[in-house]
């Protein structure tokens, strides 16, 4: 228990830090970070499969879309820097405040546990859930593959349109 | 349910829950369109964190990470997509910044 | 046969995307007759298509697909407005490789869409309306505009965070039953009904589709993205896409799963009145043509909603074919739309003027489907108004009747002033040189009007013989 309270104290810091991080690149970063301890806590509770998916596709490939995306856009200015930093500030600190305060309420609420789990299910192989149980699901994510496909075409064509408005 | 199945839930119920505010928080509070991005990320590992927990909990793990192994894919390409759209709108305007999209007005 | 709606799609994305010489030519044949089949099996509904056994694709699903009276609606509403949709991305877009693109998202969507008509469990649901999400996403900005990539970043922002609300209550409902087929989880939420957690799983995954189907709360998206995307995508819009992955599977949910408790009927009642009447006063003060349309698509819908909430039979009929007329009479709005915008290069209200004079077939059709929208008998938009005004007022709750009704006259108000400023009256100087649209595009026109004509003469008839009407009234 004493583990998780401190993996999961990491991952609001790590979340926080991704929204706040003034450069986007170590907002990134943060991103990264929370997904890493996201897929650490996910290893603690039996679900080792996802977790490796967790860890190589969110904590590795998403970054990297990321930072090219970014790769893209102008590199701040030092002036630039110390602006946005300013102005984040200004955004942003009420959201500290706010989450002391759901911590508070929600420590001191006790939620009834007034239904039944249900019974444990009689497969516990995730691949045989997700082949033969969940068909569909792959039929949809073999769809949604393609339509990252076509996005892919549409979008990231670097080539500018002749009509490009002003 | 027992006692010490809520007792645990409520424990990272209230973590996770920190994760939505802060996504929400970020979407509503940020006028650069790739921390918007960072802040649906945010949310989706919240509602991916709580799948887990609830399939720990109840013993079915299995089902769980078939959920999350599909909701991780679609994760990627709603990312490429929208990184896609943020390059097309950086191309168009020169920077990220929603204050410059101003020809609809809300 | 029902996994034929899903598996034919994806047959056709792949045979078009062959690498052979001509399969992009094939591309709009294709994807017509896929749409022109789809309407045909619903219509011959008791054939002997839907009884056949699924011997060749006996194993490709495990699981069940379910169909009632309700998906044959959707099905009918899919292949029309997809039909008219693919007309007028031929037409109106200009770039063949946007044309393929276009195609080839529509065939995702429709598989995404027809997947949602047919399936019964909650996760595979959230599965395919990230499908066809993310095929609109892509689909409003296939010509990469600047307003049309804002819109589709709005929509895709404010859908992902919907989707996140829908997973974290898929693992609320996970905990309490185990299981997420809707058999399963309505027994569950029955059994231990009363509980907060149960409640609170509940309203989570309300939020969805709300968010989804742009009811007035959570609406800002939707006039951006309907008016930037281009009109063979607004089409698709306004007439299917928010239709199905939202109220469609509003309905399916409140109907099958989580049932008509007295506090769901309230919130849907509630918010449905607050779509329609925030929606009709919106529209009135609008200049841009496709802003007032997704203005009006908001109160409409609210009528699907507050028939769906008063939950009687004959309102989830009337809710139901509300549905379906909504889907013809906006499609062809946005088919005018379209036409005015291809050859006026605008859609701004106050640059036009007097325009029957010069298309004289946009102009009679517009005003037959905006006359359908008001609700003025004996169009087909009447009937659906009225049976959800009756079922209203019979089972007593007169002031959302009383203000169902209202609405109908802020809706002639809204369209009337729209039809003084566009079509009726002198034409303004310098417009002279306008055409009518293409033959192609005058052709949809009157075949929609014709729909709406036909379904609105032919409602006492078509009620003792039209499948899916007859099937969800008696």
């Amino acid at each position: 228990m004493m583990i998780d309270l401190i993996l999961l104290i990491c991952l609001v810091l790590a979340a926080f830090w991704a929204v706040v991080a003034a450069r986007m690149l170590k907002a990134v970063v943060g991103l990264a970070l929370t997904s890493v301890i996201v897929s650490i806590l996910m290893f603690r509770m039996n679900s080792p499969l996802a977790a490796v998916f967790e860890l190589s596709v969110c904590a590795g490939l998403i970054p990297v879309i990321f930072i090219t995306t970014i790769s893209f856009t102008k590199r701040l200015s030092w002036e630039a820097y110390l602006e946005r930093k300013k102005e984040i500030f200004s955004r942003f600190w009420y959201l500290p405040v706010i989450l002391v305060i759901t911590v508070v309420l929600l420590s001191r609420y006790k939620i009834a546990a007034d239904f039944i789990l249900p019974q444990a299910p009689a497969v516990t192989d995730v691949r045989h859930v997700l082949w033969n149980l969940r068909q569909s699901d792959l039929f949809g994510q073999i769809i949604i593959l393609l339509i990252g496909a076509f996005g892919v075409v549409t979008l990231f064509k670097v080539k500018q349109p002749k009509d490009k408005p002003k | 349910m027992n006692e010490t199945a809520m007792q645990a839930f409520w424990f990272f119920g209230i973590f996770i829950s920190l994760l939505f505010i802060i996504g929400v928080y970020c979407i509503l509070a940020t006028f650069n369109l790739l921390r918007a991005l960072i802040g649906v990320e945010v949310l989706i590992k919240g509602a991916t964190l709580l799948i887990i927990l609830a399939g720990y909990l109840t013993g079915n793990t299995a089902l769980a990470q078939a959920f999350v192994i599909t909701l991780i894919v679609i994760e990627v390409v709603v990312m490429v997509v929208a990184g896609g759209v943020i390059l097309w709108v950086f191309r168009h305007n020169g920077a990220i910044d929603a204050r410059k999209l101003t020809d609809l007005k809300g | 046969m029902l996994s034929l709606f899903i598996l034919l799609p994806f047959f056709c994305l792949i045979a078009v995307n062959l690498p052979v010489k001509g399969a992009r030519r094939l591309a709009f044949w294709l994807t017509a007759s896929l749409f022109v089949l789809q309407i045909l099996a619903v219509l011959l509904h008791p054939s002997v298509f839907w009884g056949m056994k699924e011997d060749l694709f006996a194993n490709f699903f495990a699981i069940n697909f379910s169909v009632n009276n309700l998906s044959l609606v959707i099905f009918l509403t899919i292949g029309i407005v997809g039909l008219v949709s693919l007309i007028i991305g031929k037409y109106t877009l200009a770039n063949r490789p946007d044309r393929f693109h276009f195609t080839n998202l529509l065939l995702t969507a429709l598989i995404g869409m027809n997947a949602l008509a047919l399936l019964t469990d909650l996760f595979s649901m959230y599965v395919f309306i990230e499908v066809t999400a993310l095929s609109s996403f892509i689909l409003i900005a296939v010509q990469r505009e600047k307003t049309a990539l804002e819109g589709a970043f709005k929509y895709l922002i404010i859908s992902t965070i919907a989707s996140a609300l829908m997973l974290s209550s898929v693992a609320l409902i996970l905990l309490v039953s185990g299981s997420t087929s809707f058999d399963v989880v309505s027994a569950a939420l029955k059994a231990s009904s009363g509980s907060v957690f149960v409640k609170l799983a509940v309203a989570l995954f309300l939020c969805g589709p709300f968010i989804k189907s742009g009811l007035v709360p959570f609406h800002g998206w939707l006039p951006d993205a309907y008016s930037a995307a281009p009109s063979a995508v607004s089409v698709l819009l306004a007439g299917i896409i928010t239709k199905v992955s939202g109220v469609y599977v509003l309905m399916k949910l409140v109907m099958s799963v989580f049932g008509f408790t007295p506090v769901i009927r309230d919130i849907l009642m509630f918010a449905g009145a607050l779509s329609i009447v925030f929606g009709a006063l919106a529209a009135i003060g609008q200049k841009d043509f496709k802003r007032m349309l997704a203005y009006s698509s908001i109160s409409q819908v609210g009528y699907i909603i507050i028939g769906l909430g008063c939950g009687t039979k004959l309102a989830i009929a009337g809710a139901a074919l509300h549905f379906f007329n909504h889907a013809v009479f906006k499609s062809l709005l946005f088919t005018n739309a379209a036409v005015m915008e291809q050859k006026l290069g605008t859609v701004d209200m106050d640059k036009m003027g007097g325009l029957t004079s010069r298309m004289p077939f946009t102009g009679m059709t517009s005003l037959i489907a905006f006359l359908s929208t008001a609700g003025i008998p004996p169009l087909s938009g009447f009937w659906s108004k009225l049976l959800i005004v009756v079922a209203l007022w019979t089972s007593g709750m007169h002031g959302y009747a009383a203000i169902a009704l209202l609405a109908s006259v802020l809706t002639l108000a809204y369209f009337l002033s729209m039809q003084r400023r566009v079509f009726f009256g002198k034409l303004r100087p310098g417009l002279e040189a306008v055409q009518e649209a293409g033959t192609g595009l005058v052709i949809t026109q009157v075949a929609l009007a014709l729909v709406i004509l036909g379904v609105g003469l032919g409602f006492p008839f078509m009620l003792k013989t039209l499948a899916p009407l007859k099937n969800i009234l008696w």
